[in-house]
């Protein structure tokens, strides 16, 4: 290649564009950061935490430790938000490896059995996962109701009631790992059947080892997007030791108690773990969600 | 053989769970939800021990979860769409003819201050109304002693004059709220009126008569002789003469009667197109503007010469990997019009204080800038992807012709990786159509359109739109809010249908796993 002065100038303004516009980009990240650490809920003394008002009062309630109320005394908050995190995390764990128990046992079918309306079934499930599940939340909340009647620990307000809920949102999934399978060689299934293993022995001692990555994909993915859920968990789960974290982030916000640097803090600390677990996977992410739209 | 036989007696037990379940539901008057959990388990029992069914084995889990958590809930929802489903109509008719049934009125509004005593027989009871007036040593009304099972069947207990009262004390305030499931049942007759006596507060009692009075299907009313019918075709009672509904409904098949409302009434039909429109505009835009601001960073990151990609790459992904309802939440501190930082820092620069949440084109511009912020990053990454695939060739022959990089981009890149991508764009421009978390979040809609029948905003989504109607309305319309949602999911599904057309499906948008 040849390097001209142009070619270096070009590459300077590549640079300098880049970092504007990361800059840009950041600026509503640092400035939740330095709002949780700002004494108060609102900008009074400026923007950024001076001195005088860096206060480490709301992290204090944030991690559920004493507070000073507005008489005077120091007191624990009602609700913790650690609460409200582990809450997020076991719903949303539990959800994913459920969701990808059933989505590769349904995806093995699709790729390696022959049965009658194999194509219909797919493109089915498919086009149903479409619809809106907050427009079917009114039928949603009368199962989770009816099933609660009779067996309490699944209905409404718990937690297994929502991640039972949850785990019809498979069909991305099936497609997703299916598409793996399809690009698995067959001679090594074949092997195994000559030697008498059966489908089943197939499945688990031949095909799982072999598609670990497919399935941390599919698992990360469920968690990451189950964790934001807002809609659903909003109208089954009603009291506020049983929130979520998107329940319990959106309640900091109401017009009459308006808690923005409860919130900031509870975003600062809840954000940062996921995003690191979400950056740590990144190469394994992207290369799912490119592979899923040209892989045949 | 032992796993088999294991395998029997695991699936017996099942069924004889499952058996168990259903004799209880359809003891408790649910015999169709208690048949259909029997069916199931059948099946699944024969599925997991028959020999023949192999592929049923695996899909029947997630298939059974797909079957009752998302197609059930749709069939239902469009099932609601042909009713009147409502806060008005959301009783079953029986309990709406209950309701008329405890109206009460008193023709005579005299109080009579009571004691519950327990008889000498254990379980028994007896009330002494003690009177103001009267013959000395005649001045109370005392029943008979009765059971608890006997005043709960309404049958009116008789009050007569007598002058001993029961040796027990009489029953305190809070024994009588724990009585007063079957004494609100009870009813007393006096010596000197034809209106039996009835528990009317907690230490009194007073002539009431129910005011609605059954006459075969009408409901006639004793003061006013008014009479009511059941109209079916509205799901209320109304005035025989009049027409005009009274009292609670219940739910009826209306037909598309909601449907037709969407397109007749001015009132809906205006701000539903209203939002329609906008609905169409913000996925476009949404598309087009993270899909060329992802493309555009995608080709300067795929600039050989450029050093730090890794780490420009990392931090411009940063958006997409924290979880979307925290910055949402967090842009809407920060546009807040009062108290927001953006603002400070506008009024300390400029001197303005732009509405945000008041002014619907700053609104939908704010709304317009945070899902750009929150989308650029997946359509980098897919960008990248594509980009990889194109063969450098291409590039080196427009080298020697010494084409700059505008023509590369516009010539090149761009003809090479939009095909590919079409299919991931139409999967973008679905997941924002029903983008309801960015909205509710945001702005929730607000502000509100002026004049609309139902509750309606300048930045409401369809989606967002229909879940205010059922459950942040105070009319809770239901029935027509799952119209929406039915003609919705048509939209949904067509555009899923072209995709799959297209090519293989992509992984859903961001939080898309529930679509």
């Amino acid at each position: 290649m040849v390097e001209g002065k142009a070619y270096r100038g070009r590459l300077l303004l590549a640079h300098a564009a880049l970092a504007g516009f990361i800059a840009l980009v950041m600026v509503p990240l640092f400035m939740v950061v330095s709002i949780s650490f700002r004494k108060g809920n609102f900008a009074t003394g400026g923007i950024l935490p001076t001195p005088e008002t860096f206060s480490l009062e709301h992290w204090r309630m944030v991690l559920g430790l004493p507070v000073l109320q507005a008489d005077g005394t120091w007191e624990a908050p009602s609700v913790s938000v650690l609460r409200w995190f582990w809450n997020s995390v076991k719903i949303s764990a539990a959800s994913a490896f459920l969701i990808l128990a059933l989505s590769s046992t349904c995806a093995y079918a699709f790729a390696r059995m022959r049965f009658r309306g194999r194509e219909k079934i797919l493109g089915g499930l498919l086009i149903l996962q479409m619809f809106p599940m907050v427009l079917a939340l009114i039928a949603l909340y009368s199962i989770l109701e009816a099933v609660g009647r009779w067996i309490p620990a699944l209905g409404l307000d718990t937690h297994p009631g929502l991640i039972l809920a949850y785990l019809g949102g498979i069909a991305t999934h099936i497609w997703m790992i299916k598409g793996y399978f399809d690009s698995l060689p067959v001679s090594l299934e074949e092997s195994a059947s000559i030697d008498g293993a059966t489908p089943w022995q197939t499945f688990w001692l031949i095909m799982l080892p072999t598609s670990l990555p497919i399935f941390a994909i599919v698992f990360i993915l469920a968690f990451i997007g189950l964790i934001g859920e807002y809609p659903l968990a909003s109208v089954v789960l009603q009291r506020t030791d049983q929130w979520t974290l998107a329940v319990g982030a959106n309640s900091f916000l109401y017009e009459q108690n308006y808690l923005w640097g409860d919130f900031a803090a509870t975003a600062v600390l809840s954000g940062v773990p996921i995003t690191i677990l979400f950056l740590a996977c990144q190469r394994l992410l992207i290369s799912g969600l490119t592979s899923g739209g040209v892989k045949e | 053989m032992i796993c088999r036989l294991l395998n029997r007696i695991l699936w017996m037990l099942v069924l004889g769970g499952a058996a168990f379940l259903a004799a209880r539901m359809a003891l408790a008057g649910a015999p169709v939800l208690g048949a259909a959990l029997l069916l199931g388990a059948l099946f699944a029992a024969w599925v997991y021990t028959s020999a023949r069914a192999h592929a049923p084995r695996y899909l029947l889990p997630g298939l059974a979860t797909f079957l009752v958590f998302v197609l059930l809930p749709l069939v239902y929802t469009v099932y609601i769409a042909f009713t009147n489903f409502s806060g008005e109509h959301l009783l079953s008719q029986e309990r709406v003819r209950d309701w008329f049934a405890q109206d009460c009125y008193s023709p005579d509004p005299e109080r009579l201050p009571f004691r519950l005593h327990p008889a000498a027989e254990p379980g028994q009871y007896q009330v002494v109304v003690p009177l103001e007036q009267g013959e000395i040593g005649r001045n109370l009304l005392i029943s008979r002693p009765f059971t608890t099972n006997e005043a709960a069947a309404g049958k009116p207990v008789t009050l007569a004059l007598n002058i001993v009262a029961p040796k027990a004390r009489p029953l305190g305030i809070r024994e009588i709220i724990g009585a007063r499931p079957w004494l609100n049942k009870a009813r007393f007759a006096t010596p000197g009126s034809a209106v039996p006596l009835r528990l009317v507060s907690l230490r009194t009692l007073g002539y009431r008569l129910p005011l609605w009075n059954e006459d075969g299907d009408r409901l006639v009313n004793a003061v006013t002789g008014q009479a009511l019918v059941p109209d079916p075709r509205l799901g209320n009672y109304v005035d025989e003469k009049t027409r005009e509904p009274v009292g609670p409904g219940w739910r009826v098949w209306i037909g598309t009667e909601n449907f037709r409302l969407i397109f007749r009434d001015p009132a809906i039909r205006a701000p539903f197109l209203k939002i329609f429109g906008w609905n169409i505009g913000f996925a476009l835009l949404s598309v087009a503007l993270t899909f060329a601001l992802g493309t555009v960073l995608a080709c300067l990151l795929q600039w050989k010469a450029l050093r730090g990609r890794a780490i420009y790459r990392t931090l411009l992904i940063l958006p997409y990997a924290i979880p979307a309802f925290i910055p949402i939440l967090v842009f809407r501190g920060l546009f807040n019009e009062g108290y927001g930082e953006i603002n400070h820092v506008l009024a300390a620069l400029f001197g303005i204080a732009p509405k945000w949440f008041t002014d619907p084109a700053l609104a939908r511009t704010m709304i317009l800038v945070v899902n750009t912020w929150l989308g650029y990053p997946y359509m980098m990454i897919i960008a990248s992807g594509m980009l990889q695939a194109v063969p450098d060739e291409l590039y080196e022959a427009t080298a020697i012709d010494g084409a700059g990089p505008w023509i590369n981009f516009a010539k090149i890149t761009l003809p090479q990786i939009f095909p590919p991508l079409f299919p991931l764009l139409i999967a973008s421009f679905a997941f924002n159509f029903n983008n309801f978390s960015l909205i509710y979040l945001l702005t929730g809609g607000k502000p509100d359109i002026v004049g609309s029948a139902t509750v309606a905003g300048t930045t409401d989504l369809l989606v967002s739109y229909t879940f205010r109607m059922a459950f942040k309305d105070s009319t809770a319309r239901f029935g027509f809010a799952s119209a929406v949602a039915t003609l919705l999911f048509i939209v949904v599904a067509i555009l899923a249908w072209q995709q799959l057309r297209f090519s293989r499906p992509a992984p859903a948008a961001k939080g898309g796993t529930r679509g």
